[in-house]
């Protein structure tokens, strides 16, 4: 077989990543890591993460970022920033296009993680970093004593809602449905937590303002009432787009975008294996991503020793 | 060859930024904002490859709350882009390196 540049490049430098380069670094495989923008991903914007074992009390997304990427380092793991643009897997030798660059490898782990969904609502570009985020750890602090709005229901709406309590004086959290799915813990939080009122079977239709917003739109899906509410920020927590464009249409997906794999992390392309939330998983979560990556890398070091 | 990220506050803000004598990105930022911590390796690896030609500042938004409230600043990390005394480009939010040297080339 042809010489590589490597036998593993692994795309993106979440949890997922990071696992799976601290394990293929163990297995002296000759790796390397592409990350775009610095490593930890997701979890860089989440301020607290206590359902991850080994932290009783929790920790910092940004701590657990940087700890997951040093003991990757220390391991021997090669960490580079460059954005992969596209692949291109019609032969056994694998061409991964960089910013500037094209390297080649035998096995890859596409760990790109997902980006927070927009609504898709008319002003929502426009205002996008001008009162309307995903980040409640970068934006909370400006909404000391103000009003703000959340939407979603899962674990990051409700999780984030009741973050935003320690600054906001009240936050309207606005589910489409008449209850959440978030972990049952987080939803005893946010439904006890008086600053947060919670309009359920409600969804935001627009958003208005100036030059920041200043106000949203809402209807009640069930009686179709619809209403005005002053905010000054409206957080968006309404699930996940899979980052996986430069992939092409390569490789097989669900409906919604996410990578098709097999029990053994490998996609419908041999030896391009998917991990983490980039993947068609039924849970996205710290703890569920660095299991995939555990199992893509062992499936990666079988798939390159039998080529 | 001026190297290296300038700290700098609400009282030097006008002197050394809108007065500069050449193009100024400044990082807005808190200690609390994990992306912050994120995005300052990526600007202090530019502050040494553009240095001469653009000076790089950070700003500490919770030690200094005039200038951000000046420029309608409520996320971060806000990297503002100013030339000859006003804004010529603003990026909100995380970004790949390639798209901080896409900006920079405009302003230079």
């Amino acid at each position: 077989m042809a010489e590589t540049d490597f036998d593993l490049v692994i795309i993106g430098g979440g949890p997922a990543g990071l696992t799976a380069g601290l394990y293929a670094a163990r297995a002296r495989m000759n790796v390397i890591l592409y990350e775009k923008l610095s490593p930890g991903g997701q979890v860089l914007t989440t301020d607290w993460v206590e359902n991850y074992p080994g932290f009783p009390k929790g920790i910092s997304g940004a701590d657990l970022s940087r700890e997951m990427s040093e003991q990757a380092r220390h391991f021997g793991l090669r960490i580079e920033s460059d954005e992969v643009l596209s692949l291109d897997l019609s032969g056994p030798v694998r061409k991964i296009q960089l910013s500037e660059s094209t390297v080649t490898a035998r096995a890859i782990i596409i760990a790109t993680g997902a980006s927070p969904k927009r609504l898709g609502i008319p002003g929502e570009d426009r205002f996008f970093g001008k009162g309307i985020s995903s980040c409640a750890t970068c934006d909370g602090p400006f909404c000391k004593d103000r009003v703000v709005a959340a939407v979603g229901g899962g674990d990051t709406a409700v999780q984030e809602s009741v973050f935003l309590s320690k600054f906001a004086k009240k936050i309207y959290l606005i589910h489409r449905r008449d209850q959440f799915r978030a972990e049952k813990i987080l939803q005893e939080r946010a439904l006890s937590n008086e600053k947060i009122e919670v309009l359920w079977d409600t969804v935001v239709t627009g958003v208005s303002g100036l030059t920041h917003v200043e106000g949203i739109h809402t209807r009640n899906v069930k009686s179709g009432e619809t209403k005005s509410l002053k905010i000054d920020t409206l957080f968006v927590w309404i699930g996940t787009v899979p980052n996986a464009g430069f992939a092409g249409d390569a490789l097989k997906r669900d409906e919604y975008g996410f990578l098709l794999t097999d029990a053994r992390m490998e996609t419908s392309v041999p030896g391009v294996f998917a991990v983490g939330d980039v993947r068609n998983t039924p849970l996205r979560q710290i703890a569920t991503a660095v299991g995939d990556a555990a199992i893509a890398a062992a499936s990666a070091e079988h798939y390159i020793e039998n080529l | 060859m001026a190297e290296g990220v300038m700290e700098i506050n609400d009282s030097s803000f006008d002197s050394e930024v809108l007065q500069a004598d050449k193009p100024v990105l400044v990082d807005f930022w808190a200690p609390w904002c994990g992306p912050c911590k994120a995005i300052a390796p990526t600007v202090e690896a530019l502050a040494g490859e553009y240095g001469d030609k653009i000076k790089f500042a950070k700003c500490n938004v919770d030690e200094n709350p005039v200038t951000p409230g000046k420029f309608g600043i409520r996320a971060i990390p806000t990297l503002i882009f100013f030339k000859n005394g006003e804004v010529a480009h603003q990026i909100t939010g995380m970004v790949a390196k390639t798209k901080l040297e896409e900006a920079i080339g405009k302003v230079i």
